[in-house]
């Protein structure tokens, strides 16, 4: 069985991540759209940490029998391993949007020196 | 709130124009993929008002949205990639903002919006009665009837932010939209990212500018898919429902500077 006090440092935790989350929405410094899977994350520890029987009848489901917290350790990894992930795929989608940016910004300076070029030929010719 | 209250008056012609002579007023539309579309919608605005400027943003469409709009007579703004229907329409009100216009009009892309209807739209804002009008196809009978998810959440979301705002609102999620100098301003300055129709009725009535809606009818889209799937409308639920109640608790108000 899971000792008390993991459990109510579990849901401490929790709490204070879930707290934080949606005081940096709160504040416009972290989108809903990046703030799911935290939130998700809070909510899914805060559950194990608290419904006690449900974790170790989890832990039972993987084999763990002698210490059943070592799963919420386990589910806590997983869920920061799938935030990671998505912000690699985040942070790849950045660096592909970045490279159109800057060639879009090289090509429109060259048009415009063009037009500048051009404007100063024809007063140039008047 | 006044709602109904904005029949047109009877005119024997023709109406050419939704506006006062002279009024600088701009339409518009956020396209992505609306080859299909586009021009028709481009056209047909032209045809109800000469004088309104239609702008259509591009939100990095791979058809020939852009091309289709040109040839219609629009300005095409083009980004150089796809943002989302929250940004794309954003770089609309910031063209109009940093060009002056008094009255935007907002119609979808994708001709679900009857361009016949904006001088009935336009009406309470050319009044002062409203800084922004939002067509909603809640307010009279229409015949319009959803799915039923999309139903059910249309009318979550009605209701939330009704509570919310202390109003009436009973189309939070219609894009057909009027809105003068002030509203402009606001949403130049600040627009809500993804799906930004709910939160930006939210943020209306943070800024204490006045909302009003307009019966109107919308159209079958004309072809071309919805941006809102199966499984994006959960992520649509959630989000806007967490957008919604955290927004409630902000207190900053974005100040609105004239230039």
């Amino acid at each position: 069985m899971t000792p008390l006090i993991v459990s109510v440092a579990g849901v401490l935790a929790s709490l204070v991540l879930l707290v934080v989350v949606l005081e940096l929405i709160r504040s416009r410094r972290l989108r809903e759209r990046y703030a799911l899977l935290w939130l998700l994350t809070g909510l899914v520890m805060l559950g194990l940490s608290a419904w006690r029987d449900g974790l170790n009848t989890i832990a039972g489901w993987f084999g763990v029998t002698g210490y059943p917290p070592a799963v919420l350790f386990a589910i806590g990894v997983f869920f920061i391993l799938v935030v990671l992930l998505h912000y690699s795929t985040v942070i790849s989608k950045l660096a592909d949007q970045n490279v159109v940016l800057a060639q879009r910004l090289a090509l429109l300076e060259q048009r415009l020196a063009d037009a500048y070029e051009d404007q100063g030929a024809t007063s140039r010719r008047k | 709130m006044s709602g109904a209250a904005t029949e047109e008056p009877a005119v024997a012609e023709a109406p050419r124009g939704i506006a006062p002579k002279g009024l600088r007023r701009v339409a518009i539309v956020p396209a992505h993929n609306e080859e299909g579309n586009v021009g028709r919608v481009v056209r047909e605005i032209r045809d109800v008002d000469p004088e309104l400027e239609v702008v259509v943003v591009d939100d990095g469409s791979l058809d020939r949205t852009a091309a289709e709009a040109a040839e219609a007579g629009a300005t095409v703004v083009r980004l150089p990639f796809n943002l989302g229907i929250g940004g794309a329409v954003q770089t609309g009100f910031r063209y109009a903002f940093e060009h002056g216009y008094e009255l935007a009009v907002r119609l979808d892309g994708d001709a679900q919006h009857d361009p016949a209807q904006l001088a009935r739209l336009v009406a309470p804002v050319l009044a002062g009665d409203a800084d922004i009008a939002v067509g909603s196809r809640f307010l009279a009978p229409s015949g319009y009837r959803p799915p039923f998810a999309r139903r059910i959440g249309i009318a979550v979301f009605a209701k939330v932010v009704s509570l919310l705002v202390r109003n009436r609102v009973t189309d939070t999620t219609s894009g057909f939209q009027a809105l003068n100098r002030r509203a402009i301003a606001l949403f130049a300055a600040d627009y809500p990212h993804d799906y930004p129709e709910v939160e930006a009725t939210l943020m209306v009535f943070k800024h204490t500018l006045t909302l009003t809606e307009v019966p109107v009818t919308m159209r079958e889209r004309g072809g071309g898919s919805s941006s809102i799937t199966a499984l994006r409308s959960v992520y649509y639920a959630v989000k806007v429902l967490l957008a919604v109640f955290v927004g409630a608790l902000r207190r900053n108000v974005t100040p609105l500077q004239e230039r």
